[in-house]
């Protein structure tokens, strides 16, 4: 391949993601981003400056080294470009997906100043996936085994992350998984047409190759406490359990039949697979040709609305209280969401939900909002315009707020540190927790985040757990 | 996979089932439940931990065949094998020597009130269990209990055996012969546990109610299992699932409890026409 100059490279566009046609994909719970082609990837890795000074890099939390694995994808040596990008990350075809990576790596990519930034994550999906498909997973190197044994609780991106570093490193590891599937959010959370179950299944197949063992039924607090764990022969303990435990609005009409979480929502439609009843055991409420708000501006919130327009919803609605640009969630799932034909309601908050003489849910009355000044989150903090209330007539609601903190570590294990929220506290640099050989990671510590940043914050645990059983 | 290593009818409908499950059953207390799926496909449903056998690594499971899920596992063997079995789960009962302590069990809450009755027993209350069914087939674990209890009382709706009534008026029979009675645990139809708390609350006797919503994990994460319990919202699987009687909201229990009524005559319905073609497929194939 002819060497190409700055100035050419910087010419090519970036390349579009294929995906499923917007009205057909909201019939069905297949992928919507359809990956790209050889010839795709490689014209987009020849976007890439190669920088002196790849600061790219400085945007990812697991520091993948991405000028290196975009110049072999450049070269056409996919899978010597995968290869590269599991020396830092063990999950790249998850988070090629679920990466907010406009808000990270792309955000600070050179090309991106100017024009559009190099689409890293749609790079690093298509080598996972290449490598998924042609050259099965590739047995890693492993150092020799330390006989040192690690219990890492949830089966979630943070644990699985610490995990993989774990093993090659020379540890035993057992991840206990409270679900009888594993993947924690990854499988329970995430919808099938944004990250399909068998990649996660094939992530963590590839852990278990490598020696990681996994226990399911297993809710550490209850089946054993962390106090057993480490009496049972484990030498240290990560705690990834995510936060998992949904918080309400805390508006009259809550408990009314029809108002889900959107962790019980997900869980049944995902986890479940609800959306085969009754050929799966598992109901959930029938949304064919009703109308669904769906309240919160984040990922779960559009995954939750997109799935309910996926099972027939006439009407699906995000209500969320700020503006458009305020949205927490990635522009793309915005994006996505609206050519599926989910509508947003803006400037608008729940007052109370209404009900009909057998408790079922039959609307909602929303109160307009307009936005003051910036508040502590730096966004602008939005006051409720006196008088705006109106009915807004729904069958279902999905609550997609967040989540607090699950109490069954904190209520069985008594010398860890929490914060007022019930987050365990750590030491920011080690993530060690305030009991010896105890660390922490991902959403119970940092509360509802993502992906990646519970992935980065097992792997810096898997360092300092490392450090701690190589003294001890 | 956990073995199922007994499996009885204790009356129609009501199966008694020892399963191999031994961190359970070395962990488990009074008042706690598990979450069963017996198969690939099948719904995660909680069932309270009736009894355990430490050395043997059992747990003892008591189901009435209402829904599709609880049909099915009643159609299971000493032999076959549940896919999973998660816990045990919930807060333990609150346990302590009250004085005079009543446990009333209806139907196959009786099973569930049973350890609550054991471990009262064990904290010293003189300990008095009520056991009530629609009819005397539905009475259980009444030989169980009397191995246990100081006082076992079975009542029937229709009166075929033991005293003819509902396990509240003999409730109020305990009360109004002048008994002083310190602590009421009662588990079984919700209608059951809200008319013992009524009967209670006018003498104010402390009362606990196991309550029985649909759950999903178990475990906190999904908020399925929502009540409300002196006017706040509780998570029955990780607040409870044993509440004061006097604070719950039963309507709203028995509301959300109603949610997938539709939905689960129609899993029983796929399910036992399915069940009456296999039968029929077996007979012609027998033939």
């Amino acid at each position: 391949m002819p060497e190409l100059t700055k100035k050419e490279r910087m010419k090519i566009p970036r390349q579009p993601m294929p995906e499923q046609d917007s009205l057909e994909r909201s019939k069905n719970f297949k992928e919507v981003n359809l990956g790209f082609t050889e010839e795709l990837a490689k014209m987009e890795a020849l976007r890439c400056l190669q920088c002196p000074k790849p600061v790219c890099i400085d945007g990812c939390p697991v520091e993948i080294k991405i000028k290196d694995f975009i110049q072999l994808v450049a070269e056409g040596d996919f899978l010597g470009a995968a290869s590269k990008i599991k020396e830092d990350n063990m999950l790249p075809a998850i988070c090629g997906r679920v990466c907010p990576q406009e808000e990270q790596c792309e955000a600070k990519c050179v090309v991106g100043i100017k024009g559009e930034s190099v689409a890293i994550g749609r790079l690093e999906r298509f080598v996972a996936d290449f490598e998924r498909e042609h050259a099965g997973l590739k047995q890693q190197e492993l150092k020799s085994k330390t006989g040192k044994k690690v219990a890492v609780i949830g089966s979630g991106p943070s644990g699985l992350s610490c995990a993989g570093d774990l093993i090659q490193m020379g540890h035993d590891v057992t991840v206990f998984e409270a679900l009888h599937e594993l993947g924690g959010v990854l499988v329970y959370g995430i919808p099938e047409f944004r990250l399909p179950k068998e990649i996660v299944k094939s992530e963590i197949e590839s852990l278990k190759k490598l020696g990681v063992e996994f226990q399911t039924n297993a809710v550490i607090g209850f089946t054993d406490t962390i106090d057993e764990l480490l009496q049972s022969g484990y030498d240290a303990v990560f705690i990834a359990v995510g936060a998992g435990l949904p918080y309400f609005l805390n508006i009259e009409g809550e408990n009314l039949n029809g108002v889900y979480s959107s962790n019980e929502f997900l869980t049944r439609v995902n986890l479940m697979k609800a959306y085969k009843f009754p050929e799966s055991d598992t109901p959930v409420f029938n949304v064919n040709d009703k109308n669904v708000a769906v309240f919160g501006g984040g990922n779960t919130a559009m995954d939750a609305v997109r799935t309910s327009k996926r099972l027939g919803a006439k009407n699906a609605y995000i209500v969320y209280r700020r503006s458009e640009v305020e949205l927490p969630a990635r522009k793309e799932e915005v994006h996505h969401a609206k050519a599926e034909g989910i509508e947003f309601i803006l400037l608008s908050n729940p007052a109370k939900f209404i009900g009909d003489e057998n408790g079922w849910l039959k609307g909602v009355e929303l109160i307009k909002m307009e936005l003051g000044e910036p508040d502590s989150s730096g966004r602008r903090k939005p006051i409720p315009v006196e008088g705006s209330n109106y009915i807004l007539d729904i069958d279902m609601a999905v609550i997609a707020i967040g989540n607090g903190s699950n109490p069954i570590i904190q209520q069985t294990t008594p010398e860890l540190h929490f914060n007022k929220w019930g987050n365990i506290l750590v030491n920011e640099e080690t993530m060690a927790t305030s009991k010896q050989g105890v660390f922490a990671g991902g959403d119970i510590v940092t509360g509802g985040a993502t992906v990646i940043l519970a992935m980065g914050a097992g792997r810096k645990a898997a360092k300092a757990i490392n450090d701690y059983l190589c003294k001890i | 996979m956990y073995k199922i290593v007994k499996a009885e009818f204790l009356a129609e409908n009501i199966k008694r089932f020892i399963i191999e499950a031994p961190k359970i059953a070395a962990k488990r207390k009074a008042g706690q439940f598990v979450i069963i799926r017996i198969k690939e496909g099948g719904e995660r449903i909680p069932l309270t931990i009736a009894d355990s056998d430490n050395s043997n690594g059992t747990i003892t499971i008591i189901v009435q065949g209402i829904g599709k899920t609880t049909k099915e596992l009643n159609s299971m063997q000493a032999g076959d094998l549940i896919m999973d079995v998660v816990g045990p789960l919930g807060k333990a009962s609150h346990i302590e020597n009250f004085g005079t302590a009543v446990s009333i069990g209806g139907g196959v809450g009786t099973a569930i009130a049973f350890p609550a009755a054991v471990a009262l027993k064990q904290a010293g209350n003189h300990t008095i269990s009520i056991i009530g069914g629609r009819t005397k087939e539905l009475v259980i674990l009444e030989d169980e209990l009397k191995q246990v209890c100081d006082e076992v009382y079975p009542t029937t709706d229709d009166g075929s055996y033991g005293f003819h009534g509902f396990v509240t008026q003999r409730l109020k029979e305990l009360i109004d012969s002048g008994r002083k009675i310190d602590f009421v645990l009662a588990i079984g139809p919700i209608p059951m546990m809200k008319a013992v708390a009524e009967t209670t609350r006018p003498f104010g006797i402390k009362t606990v109610v196991s309550l029985n919503p649909v759950m999903v994990d178990g475990t906190g994460m999904c908020g399925g299992c929502r009540a409300i319990v002196d006017d706040k919202t509780v998570f029955v699987c990780v607040d409870g699932p044993e509440f004061d009687a006097h604070l719950v909201d039963f309507k709203t229990l028995e509301r959300r409890n109603r949610f997938y009524k539709d939905d689960e005559q129609t899993s029983l319905h796929e399910y036992m026409c399915n069940y009456d073609r296999m039968f029929e497929e077996k007979l012609t194939t027998n033939n």
